[in-house]
């Protein structure tokens, strides 16, 4: 453990510490928020009690779809929209700009389109995720050392050959990147559109737990969200400096 | 200038491209669940020419423009200050990160519990989604300031405030910009999220209500709105983000 690591820990706990001070002391009521070690406590009860275990499953198996459908994607259409220089600068615009767009606001229509359930979701989650894993797989491509291809032209390697001998390995760092915005954006599109209209997962039980003033479920759920989706974010982030630094790039 | 004709032209043809798909969208799948652009163009011409319309727009736009201000402030305040001291930076930085990645919808309740329900939650809801990019870019635009500019600004004495305000802001301009661009999108996207659930007023709680209603004709009018606002002002805010990179 590092010093800097240390005192970020400090930090964290000083913070808990407080709002826990705050809310036993009663400068934060019961009714806004319970205290995190009480927090903490019916989580705990709510996991070994397994009564949302559905909805857990549900939800991270419609992030893992959308999650699987946008790494494959993305990655398929930025080797194709890579080797288009035309179409690549017609949408260049148009990844310059996405990220403005709210693309929640889409989910009315698709609920329209699809009906009231995975789809719409997986679609969002989807939307949200592809364009990050193009962007970076082309950033990659373009970051491929050029006397790497050389090489492989001067040992005679076919197309095939070279893509999985030099392109690929030289371009996954950077495809690295995209797949962790993907995990992320998969998340947030699956549980933002849960909260805002669903019939299931965990956003939808935290906005369930919200509209009947159940604080002793809802807090619980936005600890478990935010502790999942922080330490997946932190495997990832680990994993892409490992593979940067082995390659000398940090 | 060459780059700026290219992309105009880029945009020219993706809007093209953009309108065509939808047509066909339309004439394959019918009136049932979607309207043609043009019936969309119209029906969102007599949306702005309804009065009751107005009140939600404004809203909206108000709540909005609050939440930018106060993400923006925050972020810089928030940015420089992390930015200028390397230990704090090092300290903070993976918290915004990690802050950044999780599903900040889930935070809401928290807000609406805390601010109630009305146009404070959704200010606080809009800015904490806008604040995060506006502080890491800031902590890294302001580190990257060239040290020689500093030790010039220690030589002649500047004191902390003239310091940011002559050396740190100008020179890092370019970079806090970007963060600024992005800020804008995201405390946008936050504002309009947070109308979409518990609220009584806006363009959210309209797209909303007319799900309830099965009324394609809003849904795809606001949802058209809000794409042409937030396409535009990210085009003219990346031009002038360019324009500043270029210039340094």
């Amino acid at each position: 453990m590092t010093f800097t690591g240390l005192l970020r820990l400090l930090v964290i706990g000083g913070l808990i510490g407080l709002i826990e001070i705050l809310c036993r002391v009663g400068v934060i009521d019961n009714f806004t928020m319970p205290p995190p070690s009480r927090i903490a406590l019916d989580l705990w009860r709510i996991v070994v009690t397994g009564k949302f275990n559905a909805a857990i499953v549900k939800t991270l198996s419609n992030a893992a779809t959308a999650f699987v459908f946008a790494v494959t994607v993305g990655i398929a259409a930025g080797v194709m929209i890579h080797a288009a220089k035309p179409l690549r600068h017609a949408l260049d615009p148009f990844f310059a700009t996405y990220y403005a767009i709210p693309v929640l606001a889409f989910y009315p229509l698709l609920i329209i389109l699809f009906g009231l359930g995975d789809a719409p979701k997986i679609i969002i989650a989807f939307m949200l995720g592809v364009v990050a894993v193009i962007v970076n797989t082309l950033n990659g491509l373009d970051r491929v050392p050029r006397v790497l291809l050389k090489t492989a032209r001067m040992a005679r390697l076919s197309r095939f050959a070279t893509a999985i001998k030099i392109t690929l390995p030289s371009a996954t760092p950077y495809v690295l990147t995209g797949i962790k915005f993907a995990v992320a954006y998969a998340l947030i599109g699956i549980i933002g559109s849960e909260f805002v209209m669903s019939t299931n997962g965990v956003g939808f039980e935290i906005a369930f737990a919200y509209n009947n003033f159940d604080n002793a479920t809802m807090y619980p759920l936005i600890l478990l969200v935010m502790i999942v989706s922080i330490s997946i974010n932190m495997v990832l982030v680990w994993w892409e400096k490992r593979l940067l630094s082995r390659r000398g790039l940090r | 200038m060459t780059n700026d004709t290219v992309s105009w032209r880029g945009s020219f043809y993706l809007t093209a491209a953009f309108l065509l798909i939808w047509q066909i969208t339309y004439m394959v799948i019918g009136d049932l669940a979607l309207r043609s652009p043009a019936q969309t163009f119209t029906f969102a011409f007599e949306l702005l020419k309804k009065p009751s319309f107005w009140p939600h727009l404004i809203e909206t736009g108000k709540a909005f423009a609050a939440a930018l201000v106060v993400a923006v402030l925050l972020g810089l305040a928030i940015g420089i200050s992390l930015g200028l001291k390397k230990l704090a930076g090092d300290v903070f930085e993976p918290m915004l990160v990690a802050l950044y990645s999780i599903p900040k919808v889930t935070l809401y309740p928290i807000l609406l519990l805390t601010f109630g329900l009305g146009i404070s939650a959704k200010i606080a809801f809009g800015a904490l989604h806008g604040f995060i990019p506006v502080s890491l870019f800031t902590i890294n635009a302001v580190r990257n300031v060239r040290p020689i500019f500093l030790k010039t600004g220690r030589v002649l004495k500047l004191g902390r405030m003239a310091m940011v305000r002559r050396i740190v802001i100008p020179a890092a301009l370019p970079e806090i910009f970007s963060g600024l661009r992005i800020g804008f999108s995201l405390t946008m996207i936050g504002t309009v999220l947070g109308e979409m659930f518990a609220s009584q007023k806006g363009l959210g709680y309209l797209l909303m209500n007319a799900i309830g209603l099965h009324n394609v004709d809003i849904i795809m009018a606001i949802t058209l709105m809000l794409i042409i606002f937030a396409a535009g002002m990210s085009s003219i805010l990346l031009m002038i983000d360019r324009r500043l990179h270029r210039r340094v």
